[in-house]
């Protein structure tokens, strides 16, 4: 197979490591080691346990779990954690990556066709990193019309937008980034951002396609706002807060799609709608428009956008899970944790080692963000099957179908929504 | 000195709301072609097709070389429909020459140009799927086609263009064992091709948004010299297998598909259909086909005209109407040939059809014209 570049060697590629690796530990041992007991040398150490920290204790730390551990649980605990890695963006965009690669298997087996297959050996796997490079090594290039720094600024305020949505969004009971009492209305306001991005972006680029996308793009977002948010007020109604935990939290024994099925249909189509999926993909009609509004951004400009519209899926995905599906509850499938590790120590042949720090996750943690994991992609493969079935449907049907129909339907949701409160059925704070 | 210039090429004046979109040659949802669309909001407002990008001068190469080196540079214009595009000018030929075909060649013409037909139909479905956002109805035309293609490999020893119809016959025998081989395929891939119902023409939304869009009328079709499925989608019976029988099409069973509504829906389904007649029409054939004899006339090393003399045959093709005129002068070479093809013709509605309509109409109305840029240039 000639897949790789035609005068690949793998014995030179092994070989030109192996001078990587000799030249660093060469360069390092002879001029970074003295280097750094240089400046260590003028540095007072700190005093830790009434031990005075040397590099070799330092080293010891790295080792031993019960002192590393602390150190680990007290990080997990800063917002800076909380951004960066778990219920943040790393978490999302792990999850968003997933999500792309799940789509091109699955759009490829229902097409009869194998889909990513040779990069990174089992079913293609590193597709997508490979991908990601190949945008990251091209050019960007940009329109010489074009309004320069706002066209540069719009996929980086997209993808800002969009992690801003996901930080709204409670993984497990306390894991959220910003767990604020108007959450829901922080939500709205965060949507509201993505057409003015979006046209921003296509004005800027000052070019007939993306300008004719973009409108379109704005059409759709804004006529479809208005059924989005009319279709989550029954939720509000019901729960009475507009904290996403707390609405997730009053969940704890059945999930609102049971009486809110309507709102539930209605938020799934607008939802659809907002994320510019098919049947909805008018802005990026490719037999019309080129590629609507991204046509003239190039490498990583591009690939920026991708990431941000595959962060607002999660984020949406996720949205749905917390308002209809109960975001974080279900039946406790996680084992305990063994906590004689703690009280008593792991045997570790002739010692007997007591690990200070453990349980890293607590139980209810773990439960809640497998559960909460599991709908999501429940939810996501639910928004990718559109892809496979459907055409791309016109922008009057399209608009006729958001001001006429999901309007109308959200309003009967509301009235469902009222009639439980009530007749005393349903209340703020759950069943009654 | 004036400043008048004449009335083609005075300036202009038009609207500030009006914005004139280049579709194409460079556009995904074009072809080889371009068409000046001339938009007012979301609505066309005018639309110039401008053909002609893929021009290559197969007339004028005709003239310069033999009867028998034509055949592989005249199929070129439509190598998915390889065997319809070659027909006429197999046809024509024999009548200058006057050679009598064997039976059994013209049944294997008949069969060959049938899976040809459908191939081409399977490529256009594909196409006219994927601009309308359904990328499944890309991927499974696509595949779907390679069972008739493993048949005509089978039979001629190319995939695509094949360069099976000489004059005097077709170039070799049916391989064998074929009859099953194709019988089984065919079957199978009728009962594929009657799967896209589900899934693309049953379509809710496919239907609301190609059904009353590109309205061509009955006597508009026939004024403005429609052909082939564009013709029968609005209304008009006329098919060359039927009207004008050529080789043992009279002999077999044919109907074609007629439907009365004239829109884009319309035309997109009558090549569906047309398929699903192409394989009962190759299940006749294979059954009536003599099971044994010559399938070749053998002809002398540079066959000549007899003198002055011109013949014009046409066929139906995957797109409509296909004729060839041969001028002979009695050399070896023709003294003048000309294609009129189906797409050509076709093309001509889409300015009126287009009219009024809105953008979003435009890759489904184009594409539902079965136009296929290389065969309208030449």
């Amino acid at each position: 197979m000639s897949v790789i570049a035609p005068n690949f060697k793998l014995s030179e590629f092994i070989k030109s490591l192996i001078d990587d690796i000799v030249w660093t530990v060469l360069i390092m041992s002879l001029i970074g080691i003295p280097a750094i007991m240089m400046i260590l040398f003028y540095v007072p150490m700190p005093v830790i346990d009434g031990e005075l920290l040397t590099p070799f204790l330092a080293f010891t730390y790295l080792a031993d779990p019960s002192r590393t551990l602390p150190i680990v649980q007290a990080f997990m605990t800063t917002d800076m954690f909380k951004i960066m890695a778990f219920p943040g963006f790393g978490f999302a965009a792990l999850l968003a990556a997933g999500t792309i690669f799940v789509e091109r298997k699955m759009l490829a087996k229902l097409q009869l066709r194998v889909g990513p297959f040779y990069c990174g050996k089992v079913e293609g796997i590193l597709q997508l990193m490979g991908d990601g490079l190949k945008l990251i090594s091209k050019e960007i290039i940009i329109p010489a019309k074009a309004d320069k720094p706002i066209f540069w600024a719009a996929p980086v305020l997209f993808v800002a937008s969009a992690a801003a949505f996901v930080a709204l969004i409670p993984v497990a009971p306390g894991w959220v980034v910003a767990d604020v009492d108007m959450g829901l209305l922080a939500v709205f306001a965060v949507i509201g951002f993505f057409p003015i991005v979006t046209i921003l972006s296509a004005w800027s680029a000052n070019s007939k396609f993306p300008f004719i996308g973009g409108i379109r793009a704005l059409f759709q977002m804004v006529s479809f706002e208005i059924p989005l948010i009319l279709s989550l007020l029954g939720v509000v109604m019901v729960t009475g807060t507009l904290n996403l935990s707390e609405i997730a939290a009053s969940q704890s024994s059945f999930p609102w799609i049971l009486f809110l099925p309507v709102g539930a249909i209605v938020f799934f189509i607008t939802m659809l709608a907002e994320l510019e999926r098919i049947p909805f993909d008018l802005p990026e009609a490719e037999s019309e428009i080129v590629a609507g509004w991204l046509t003239e951004l190039s490498g990583m400009m591009y690939g920026l956008v991708q990431l941000g519209t595959y962060l607002k899926l999660y984020a949406f995905a996720a949205l749905f899970v917390v308002l209809f599906l109960g975001g974080w509850n279900g039946p406790m499938v996680v084992p305990p944790f063994p906590m004689e590790i703690v009280t008593e120590g792991i045997e570790l042949g002739p010692v007997t080692a007591k690990i200070a720090g453990l349980p890293l996750f607590d139980q209810e943690m773990l439960n809640g963000t497998f559960w909460f994991i599991l709908k999501t992609v429940g939810v996501i493969f639910f928004i990718l099957l559109p892809r496979g079935v459907f055409p791309r449907i016109r922008v009057d049907m399209l608009l006729n179908l958001g001001w006429h129909k999901l309007i109308g339907l959200a309003f009967v949701n509301i009235f469902i929504a009222l009639g439980l409160v009530y007749a005393g059925v349903l209340g703020p704070g759950g069943l009654q | 000195m004036t400043n008048e210039l004449p009335p083609g090429l005075a300036i202009q004046k038009v609207d500030e709301r009006i914005m004139t979109l280049n579709v194409g040659p460079q556009h995904p949802g074009s072809g080889h072609m371009r068409i000046i669309v001339q938009i007012d909001g979301d609505y066309i407002v005018a639309c110039d097709p401008d053909p002609g990008y893929v021009h290559r001068g197969e007339e004028k190469m005709a003239e310069y070389r033999n009867y028998i080196t034509n055949i592989p540079h005249l199929e070129r214009p439509v190598i998915h429909d390889s065997c319809n595009v070659l027909y006429p000018y197999v046809l024509g030929v024999e009548e200058l020459l006057g050679i009598e075909v064997p039976e059994r060649a013209k049944y294997v013409r008949v069969i060959c140009s049938e899976l040809n037909r459908c191939i081409y139909i399977m490529y256009w479905l594909a196409i006219y799927g994927i601009f309308l956002g359904h990328s499944t109805m890309f991927m499974w035309p696509a595949g779907d086609r390679e069972l008739l293609i493993d048949l005509m490999e089978k039979i001629s020893g190319a995939r695509v263009t094949h360069a099976h119809f000489v004059p005097g016959g077709v170039r070799n025998d049916l391989p064998p064992n074929f009859e099953e081989v194709c019988l089984r395929q065919v079957n199978y891939f009728e009962k594929r091709i009657k799967e896209y119902a589900a899934v693309f023409y049953d379509n809710p939304i496919l239907i609301s948004r190609t059904e009353n869009t590109g309205v061509l009328s009955r006597e508009d079709a026939i004024r403005l010299g429609t052909t082939g499925s564009v013709l029968r989608a609005s209304g008009v019976d006329y098919d060359l297998r039927i009207k004008e029988p050529y080789d043992v099409y009279e002999e077999l069973d044919v109907h074609s598909p007629v439907m009365k509504e004239g829109d884009s829906y319309a035309r997109s389904k009558i090549p569906w259909l047309d398929m699903l007649e192409s394989c009962n029409i190759i299940k006749q054939a294979l059954q009536k086909m003599p099971k044994s004899g010559s399938v070749r006339v053998k002809l002398k090393p540079n066959p000549k005209g007899k003198g002055l003399d011109s013949v014009y045959k046409r066929v139906e093709s995957g797109r409509g109407s296909l004729g060839c005129h041969i001028v002979s002068d009695g050399k070896v070479e023709p003294y003048r040939l000309k294609l009129s093809v189906g797409s050509f013709r076709n093309l001509i509605a889409l300015p009126y059809l287009l009219k009024g309509e809105k953008l979003g109409n435009m890759p489904s109305v184009y594409w539902s014209l079965n136009y296929w840029p290389v065969e309208a240039d030449r």
